[in-house]
C-alpha cells in the first residue's frame, strides 16, 4: 500500500522520501517513483529500519534535508503474522508488538515533534480494523494496533488546534503481499483503490479513514457484536 | 502456505496450483511465471507435476526511461494499462500492443504478441533490447539480440519455457498526437476483405477487422475493415482524450445468450448498425486498440464451461482463397463462433516460437461445448494442409502430433531449450500437453 500511495503523490506532484529498511530494494522504488513522477518532483531514499527506534530521529533529519521540508509523514510499514505463528513463537510475537505499537508510536513521537516545530503538518498512520474490537483471528496483532489507533486519537484530540492533523488510516482486508495466502474474505480491497481513499483522508484532514469504506460499516457491526457472540465467532 | 487453489487463463479452463505474488523477482522460487493470465489457454497455467507459479504483477516498478530517447527498462510485471497512464499522456507509447492492455511486459516478450502494425514493425520482440533473466541453474544473466543472442531467440515467443523473465528494456515510441485517425469501411464478403486488407498495408501501419463467422453463401465473410495512424497535431484536439468508464460483466453467463439465433441477431445489428460505406474520423486510442478492455471480465460472458481462442496464420503460399477456404471448413460444422478477427501478418520472426508469418492471421473465440476438441482438430488438420500454424498464447486444444507438424521450428527451439533447462524445470501444462514435459 506504501507504494500506491507514494506514486499517487509523485503523480500529482509531490516530492517524496522513501524509508525502509533494505537500501537496494528502496533505490529502485526511488527510480520508479522518479519516472513516474511529474516534471520537478524530487524522490529521495533514506534507510530506516523500525526495530531501530535510535535512528529514527536521524532518518526523519535525512529525509527532510533531502526534500528542503517536509508537510506530511505517511507510516505505511508494519509486521503481521497469524495468531497461531504468534501463540507458538513468543520472539516473533515480541517484534510485531514492538514493531507494530511501541516503535511506531516512538516513530511518530519524533515526526510529531519535526512537523509542530514548522508550526502545521500531517501525520497519517497506518493502523487496522484489527484495532477496533479483539477477535480471535487477531489477537496480538489487534491488541498492538488497538494501542496505536488510541495513541493516535490521543495526538488528535491534543494536537489539531496546534496544527498538527493526525489521520489514523484503518484498511479492512487488501489483497497486499501482506495477507498473501489467506483466504479472501468479502470486501476485500486492493491497494490502488485504498491509496486514493488515503490521499483524500489527507487532504481533507479526516481524522478516521477505513478504506475500502464499506469496512466502517463492516467494523460499526462487528463493535456491536455482543461477546457471547464473539466467543463464538471465528472470524 | 501450499494452499492449491483454481487458476485459469483467460478461457476460463481452472487446473489447481498454488499461485505467489512475491514484491519482488529474484527470489522467487525456480517454477513458471506469468503475468495477468490473458493467455487464452494453458499456457500460463501449472504443470500437475510441478503445482506452483508465480504472478509477477507486484513487480511492477520502472527502473529507467530515458526521455531524450525512450528507452524503457521496468520489471516484468509492469502492464501495458500502466505504461499507457504513464507515457500516453507523455506522448510515448508502445511499438507493439495486443488488443488489451491487461497484459504484462514479461507476457508481452514470452508470447512475442503482435498487433494491427504487425505488417510493418513485426512483434514485440524485435523491440526488445534487453531482458534480465533468471535461468535453470539459478544464474541472473541478460540477454538480448547481440547477447545470449539464442537464449534471447528461444526466450521470446518461447512462453516462459527458457527461464524466467525479470526485466524487459525496449524503446516506447514518440506519436505525434494521441489520437488515431481511423478510417473504417463496410466489406461485403471474405473475398473482398482480404483484397481491401492487402491493398491498405502498404498505406496504412495499421490494419485490423472483423467478420460475421455465421453468414453463408454470398455474404460469407462479410464484416468490416479499419484502418488506422497517429493522428498529426493539426488534425486532433489539444485535450487528452478520455478514458471510458469501464462496466464489469456482472454474471457467469447462461447458456442460452450463446444460442445461434441470439448471435445472429446481435451479429446483424453490429453489421446494420454501420450505415455508411465507408467512416473517417478521430478516435482515442483506448477504444481504437482496446474495445474489449471496456467490459471488465466478458470472459464470463463465456457461461461456467469457458472459451478458447482459435488462432492460426495462414501464409501467403498457401494461395488465394485461403480465407474462404477456412470459412467453409468452419461454417460446414454450424459456425461455432460470434466474430472472427482477421489481420494482415508481415516476415516471420527470427525468434523460434514467434507465431507471425507473411500471410493473415484469423482468430476466433470458441465456447467449449463437448465438440470442441473435434472442432480444433479439424480446424488444425485443414491448417496442416495450408501450410499454416497456430498461437501458442490462445491454444488449450491441440494435439501434440498437430502441433509438430505445424512447427517444423520446434526441434530448434527444443534444442535451446534443453540446453539452459536439462531437467525442465519450468513447464507449463501447455507445455507438458504439447512438448511431453
Ligand atoms: C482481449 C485480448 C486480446 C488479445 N489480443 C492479442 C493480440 O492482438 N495479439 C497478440 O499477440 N496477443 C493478443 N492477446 C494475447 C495476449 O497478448 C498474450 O497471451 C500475452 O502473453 C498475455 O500477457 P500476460 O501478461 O497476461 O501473460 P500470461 O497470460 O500470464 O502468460 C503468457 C505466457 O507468458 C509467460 N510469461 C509471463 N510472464 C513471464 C515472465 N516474466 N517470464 C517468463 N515467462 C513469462 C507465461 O509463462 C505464459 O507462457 C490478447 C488477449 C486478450 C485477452
Ligand atoms: N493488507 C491488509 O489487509 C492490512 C489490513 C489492515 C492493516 N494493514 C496495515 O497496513 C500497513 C501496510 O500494509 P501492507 O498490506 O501494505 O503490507 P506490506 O506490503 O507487507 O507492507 C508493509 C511494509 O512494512 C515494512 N516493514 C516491515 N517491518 C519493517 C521494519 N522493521 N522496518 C521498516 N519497514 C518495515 C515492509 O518492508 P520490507 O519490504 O522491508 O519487508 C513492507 O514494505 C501495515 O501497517 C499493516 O499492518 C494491512
Amino acid at each position: 500500500m506504501g507504494r500506491s500511495l507514494a506514486r499517487k503523490f509523485v503523480e500529482r506532484g509531490d516530492s517524496v522520501a522513501v524509508l525502509g529498511r533494505d537500501l537496494e530494494e528502496l533505490q529502485k522504488s526511488q527510480a520508479d517513483l522518479q519516472a513516474r513522477g511529474s516534471p520537478g518532483v524530487r524522490v529521495v531514499s533514506v534507510k530506516c529500519d523500525l526495530e531501530a527506534p535510535e535512528t529514527f530521529r536521524a532518518s526523519l533529519e535525512q529525509a527532510e534535508q533531502g526534500l528542503e521540508g517536509l508537510d506530511t509523514v505517511v507510516v505505511t510499514a508494519g509486521l503481521f503474522a497469524t495468531q497461531e505463528k504468534l501463540e507458538q513463537d513468543p520472539a516473533l510475537a515480541h517484534k510485531v508488538l514492538t514493531v507494530d505499537f511501541a516503535n511506531t508510536v516512538v516513530f511518530c513521537e519524533e515526526a510529531r515533534k519535526k512537523l509542530l516545530l514548522h508550526g502545521k503538518g500531517t501525520l497519517c498512520v497506518f493502523s487496522s480494523v484489527a484495532g477496533d474490537r479483539a477477535r480471535k483471528p487477531v489477537v496480538l496483532y489487534g491488541a498492538a494496533k488497538a494501542g496505536l489507533s488510541a495513541y493516535l486519537e490521543g495526538l488528535d484530540h491534543k494536537y489539531r488546534a496546534q496544527g498538527l492533523t493526525t489521520i489514523c488510516v484503518k484498511p479492512g482486508f487488501v489483497k497486499t503481499a501482506m495477507t498473501a495466502g489467506l483466504p479472501v474474505p468479502p470486501f476485500a480491497g486492493d491497494p490502488d483503490e485504498v491509496a486514493q481513499i488515503v490521499i483524500e483522508g489527507i487532504d481533507a484532514g479526516t481524522p478516521v479513514v477505513y478504506a475500502p469504506r464499506i469496512w466502517q460499516a463492516v467494523m460499526t457491526a462487528i463493535k456491536a457484536m455482543p461477546r457471547f457472540v464473539m466467543r463464538r465467532a471465528k472470524f | 502456505m501450499t494452499q492449491r487453489n483454481p487458476i485459469s487463463g483467460w478461457g476460463r479452463q481452472f487446473v489447481e496450483g498454488e499461485e505467489l505474488q512475491p514484491e519482488t523477482l529474484e527470489g522467487a522460487p525456480a517454477v513458471l511465471f506469468r503475468g495477468l493470465g490473458r493467455s487464452y489457454g494453458d499456457s500460463s497455467l501449472p504443470a500437475a507435476s510441478s503445482p506452483t507459479v508465480v504472478t509477477t504483477t507486484r513487480a511492477n516498478r520502472i527502473i529507467a526511461f530515458d526521455p531524450a530517447t525512450g528507452v524503457l527498462r521496468a520489471e516484468s510485471g509492469f502492464s501495458l494499462a500502466d505504461m499507457n497512464r504513464t507515457f500516453l499522456p507523455r506522448g510515448w507509447f508502445t511499438p507493439v500492443t495486443p488488443g488489451t492492455a491487461y497484459v504484462t511486459l514479461g507476457g508481452m516478450v514470452a508470447a512475442d504478441v503482435h498487433g494491427k502494425n504487425h505488417h510493418v514493425d513485426g512483434c514485440f520482440g524485435s523491440h526488445v533490447r534487453r531482458l534480465k533473466m533468471r535461468v535453470a541453474d539459478g544464474r541472473i544473466l541478460e540477454c538480448g539480440p547481440d547477447l545470449e543472442r539464442e537464449l534471447f531467440l528461444a526466450t521470446v515467443g518461447g512462453m516462459g519455457l527458457t527461464g524466467q523473465i525479470l526485466e524487459v528494456e525496449f524503446g516506447l515510441r514518440r506519436i505525434p498526437t494521441p489520437w488515431i485517425w481511423q478510417e473504417s469501411e463496410k466489406v461485403s464478403d471474405i473475398d473482398e476483405y482480404i483484397a481491401k486488407l492487402k491493398e491498405a498495408a502498404p498505406r496504412w501501419p495499421m490494419t485490423v477487422g472483423w467478420i460475421d463467422c455465421l453468414a453463408k453463401g454470398a455474404n460469407m465473410g462479410r464484416g468490416f475493415l479499419m484502418k488506422g495512424r497517429w493522428a498529426q497535431a493539426h488534425e486532433a484536439p489539444a485535450r487528452f482524450p478520455r478514458e471510458l468508464p469501464h462496466f464489469t460483466f456482472p454474471f457467469t453467463a447462461p447458456e442460452v445468450m450463446l444460442s445461434q439465433p441470439a448471435v445472429k441477431a446481435f451479429n446483424f445489428a453490429l453489421y446494420a448498425s454501420h450505415f455508411q460505406k465507408k467512416k473517417v474520423g478521430l478516435v482515442d486510442p483506448f477504444r481504437f486498440f482496446y474495445p474489449l478492455d471496456l467490459i471488465h471480465d466478458w470472459n464470463r460472458m463465456y457461461g461456467k464451461r469457458g472459451f478458447t481462442q482459435y488462432q492460426c496464420v495462414l501464409p501467403d503460399s498457401a494461395g488465394q482463397g485461403a480465407a474462404r477456404r477456412f470459412l467453409e471448413v468452419l461454417t460446414k460444422r454450424g459456425g461455432a463462433s460470434f466474430l472472427c478477427v482477421i489481420k494482415d501478418c508481415g516476415p516471420e520472426s527470427p525468434a523460434y516460437l514467434s507465431f507471425p508469418r507473411s500471410g493473415i492471421s484469423i482468430a476466433l473465440d470458441i465456447a467449449v461445448r463437448n465438440d470442441t476438441q473435434e472442432l480444433v482438430d479439424a480446424l488444425n488438420e485443414h491448417v496442416l494442409g495450408e501450410g499454416g500454424r497456430i498461437y501458442l498464447a490462445k491454444d488449450h486444444f491441440t494435439r501434440p502430433e498437430h502441433f509438430r507438424a505445424m512447427e517444423t521450428r520446434l526441434p530448434a527451439f527444443q534444442a535451446v531449450r534443453d540446453r539452459w533447462d536439462p531437467h525442465h524445470t519450468f513447464k507449463s501444462a501447455q507445455s507438458v500437453r504439447l512438448f511431453g514435459d
